[in-house]
Parts: C-alpha cells; structure tokens; sequence
C-alpha cells in the first residue's frame, strides 16, 4: 500500500522524500539500478519529514517493538521506536549478535542468507513493526515476520521508504499489510 | 570492529535477556562535565588524585554520579562473555590454561528499554544542540542506531561510514590496523564539505582504531571533527589516545 494512495494523496513531503533518494546504476551489479537513501538522510527536513510520516502512522497502534532489518533498517527505525515509545529490536546477519539467537533463513538471488533476532528480546502478544529502507522480492521481510511471529508476537505491518515494481499490487506479505513511501526513482 | 580481552579464569553463563544482572562499574573519582578551561580543569583533578595519571589531551565524560540518568543507562548494557569467540592463553610461569574472555558490551539489551534509549540520545543532543554541528558520522552497525536520531534532534545530516563495498557510488576509503590484519571504512564523496563540523557517534570506543580511521575521512574532506561520541569507554585499551587529540565523550566506563 502507498502512502500516496492511501491518505497522503497529495502531500508535498513525499515528492521532497522521493527526489532526495539517489539512483545508482549497476550497482551492486550490471543492470541494477540502486536506490540510494544515504542522499536522504544528508537532507534533514527529507529525513524528518520520512520519520514524522512513519510516526503519525504508528503513534497510535499500541506497537510495542520496532524491528530494524541490519542495516539500513537502522537508520529508520530507532528514531520511530523512540518517537512511539516503543523498543527497537534489530535484525542482524549470522554470527553478528552475541548471546542466544533464533535464526531465519531467506532465499537470494543466488543461494541463501540468514537473519538472527536475540532470544528474549520480543515477548509473545507484543504488537511489532518491521522497517527496512526498501523492499524488492519481500524475502528479507518475510524472513523477519517469521522471526517475529516464531517468538509469538503480532506483526501489525512492514514499512518501507521505497518499493520496487515486484511489491506494487502486494498490498500484503506473507499476509501483512505492507506501507510504502515511494516508488523507485529511474 | 573492535578487540578487546580481559584475563579470568572461568567463563560465567551467558546472562540471559530476561534476567539482567547489574553491572556496575568500578566507582572513579567523579569528573564533573564542565565548559570550562578543561586544561585548567585537569590540573586540578591532578593535585586531587595523586598518582592518579590524567591525559592531558582534553577529554571529558559524562559526570558519572550526577545525572540520574546514566544510572539507568549503565545497568540496562548486558556483558556477555566470550563474544565473538574465546581465546585460551597459556601461562606458563603458573603452568595453567586459563580463558582470556572477550567481555563483549551488549548495547541492544539497553535499544528494549524505551526509556533508558530515550536517556541516552537525550544527553547527546543536550550536549550537542546548539553547538552548530552539521554533520553527524555514524560507524556501522551499531553507530547507526544512535547516529540518526541524534542528527534529526540538532538539525543536522547524517552521514553513515561504512565496510568495504556497501556503499553505492564513489567513495574514500580509510584503512586501519585490526588486532590481527586490516580492515577499511568508507565515506562518500560529497556527503561531507569543508568546513562541515562532524560528530564521530559509536556505540563503543576500544582501541580507538574504527573512530581514528572516522575521523581522518572527515578531515580529509575537510570537515572539523568537534568531538567523538560514545555510550560506552573501555578506558583500559587507551582509545582516547589514539584520537590526536580530539575530544571524547562517553556516558558509561567499563573496566
């Protein structure tokens, strides 16, 4: 779901969020054009303006846990956990997070990646949010509702700043409401 | 990236999430934060220690014993022994095996404490509101959790540095010397411009290597590097010495 669509028809802030995101092409590799939001954060009203829009969302859905995908995710989502009061729970890649884990595994392009969440950090019945910077297959976020779900908490949506063609029409993921600020910029 | 070591013999149990223990610090004398002459300052604290040997590069921390808040900070970080790994060293003048332990600082126990993370940015931005600070660097990963929320509270861009290879687009590059090999850390170019003035934000300061490496991208560009920020000191691996001088400023110690 847009957020252009869906009750901010019209809001100057996205065109402002959307034309401060820089597209890198073939990058990683030939034929990807890469969604760069590191230009956004170096605008302090684009990126205020992204996290307000994201806490006068979630402000009043009684979420409990903010979980941040490693590492974009990061820069995203303390600032809504703070803004909502909520904890920020972050994802990580294998073998980064000390102590006892829980560990998904996600399927890439070419073989497959694993996302960890500490044991103890999300309690069951707790009310989540996912953020990432973009989703594109949806399979890192997947990977993180599992986790979620697996410790017995309720993942109430995924936000992302960015979708990619693949998630337009996916109003859902793996059942979930999904909440999108832009489309890709060319 | 960091590496640190402290000699015990035993390895105590992982603590657990639900079941923090506290972790208090070894009391310090207290060194109150003050805008004042901090040359002047540590002259002073000089005659009152002792022996007690002070650098005289200015540093400061954060008064441990008079803003309520760093209580709560410091109790909510969980120590986890042996993180990433643990080392066995041979003593052989006691011709025994004991577990050098990596007590690694765990700051995501202190991320579940809404408040306690509210505490933390909030003594970041008091000290830096105002102080016309455009740039803040955060160090990936965790310098990226306590990096934004900081930037977007004093106005200023936030600017991620980066392993090797994450970053789309043109870079510099800055290597530097890892307990064992090398490592890199990158910035773009054209996030930051001279005469930007930059805030290096960590989640914990060891050996320094990572914040020095931060700190000679940002001035190669040509930004002023105001100070160094982290929540947590390991002030046994002399970290504050390898910042040419530069200011640190820290909310918890650990020994």
């Amino acid at each position: 779901m847009f957020a252009g669509e869906n009750g901010l028809q019209g809001d100057p802030r996205l065109k402002a969020i959307s034309e401060a995101i820089r597209v890198v092409p073939h990058f990683p590799k030939q034929g990807i054009m890469f969604q760069d939001i590191t230009t956004l954060l170096l605008d302090h009203k684009a990126f205020k303006d992204t996290v307000d829009i994201f806490v006068d969302r979630y402000r009043d859905m009684g979420i409990s846990v903010v979980a941040g995908v490693e590492a974009r995710g990061f820069m995203f989502g303390p600032s809504i956990a703070l803004a909502i009061g909520a904890k920020f729970v972050p994802l990580r890649k294998p073998k980064k997070l000390p102590g006892e884990v829980i560990s998904e595994a996600y399927v890439l392009e070419y073989g497959t990646d694993r996302l960890e969440m500490h044991v103890g950090a999300v309690q069951p019945g707790e009310r989540a949010l996912v953020i990432d910077d973009l989703i594109a297959t949806g399979g890192t976020l997947c990977a993180a509702i599992k986790l979620l779900e697996r410790v017995g908490a309720e993942v109430v949506e995924c936000a992302c700043v960015i979708g990619l063609p693949e998630a337009k029409g996916q109003c859902r993921l793996n059942g979930k409401p999904l909440y999108i600020l832009v489309e890709p910029r060319k | 990236m960091y590496v640190y070591k402290c000699i015990s013999i035993y390895s105590p149990p992982s603590p657990s999430l639900s079941s923090l223990s506290d972790h208090h610090n070894r009391r310090l004398p207290c060194v109150p934060l003050s805008e004042s002459n901090p040359v002047v300052h540590l002259r002073q604290t000089r005659k009152r220690r002792g022996s007690f040997v002070v650098s005289l590069s200015a540093t400061m921390s954060a008064c441990k014993d008079q803003d309520p808040r760093i209580h709560g900070i410091k109790t909510k970080i969980r120590v986890v022994p042996n993180f990433p790994k643990p080392v066995f060293v041979f003593c052989a003048c006691l011709l025994m095996v004991g577990m050098a332990g990596i007590m690694f600082q765990d700051i995501t126990t202190l991320l579940l404490d809404p408040k306690a993370f509210k505490d933390t940015i909030d003594l970041f931005v008091e000290r830096y509101k105002g102080k016309n600070i455009s740039v803040v660097a955060g160090i990936e990963a965790r310098g990226f959790i306590f990096g934004p929320p900081i930037a977007l509270a004093i106005g200023a861009k936030f600017v991620p540095l980066r392993k090797p290879r994450k970053l789309p687009g043109e870079v510099i590059s800055e290597e530097y010397i890892l307990e064992y090999g090398r490592d890199c850390l990158e910035m773009h170019v054209g996030a930051v411009e001279p005469g930007d003035r930059a805030l290096v934000v960590d989640d914990l300061i060891a050996t320094g290597g990572t914040l020095c490496a931060a700190m000679n991208l940002l001035e190669r560009v040509g930004a002023e590097v105001v100070e160094c920020a982290c929540v947590i000191e390991l002030p046994d691996l002399k970290g504050r010495d390898r910042l040419n001088g530069k200011p640190l400023y820290i909310l918890v110690e650990y020994h």
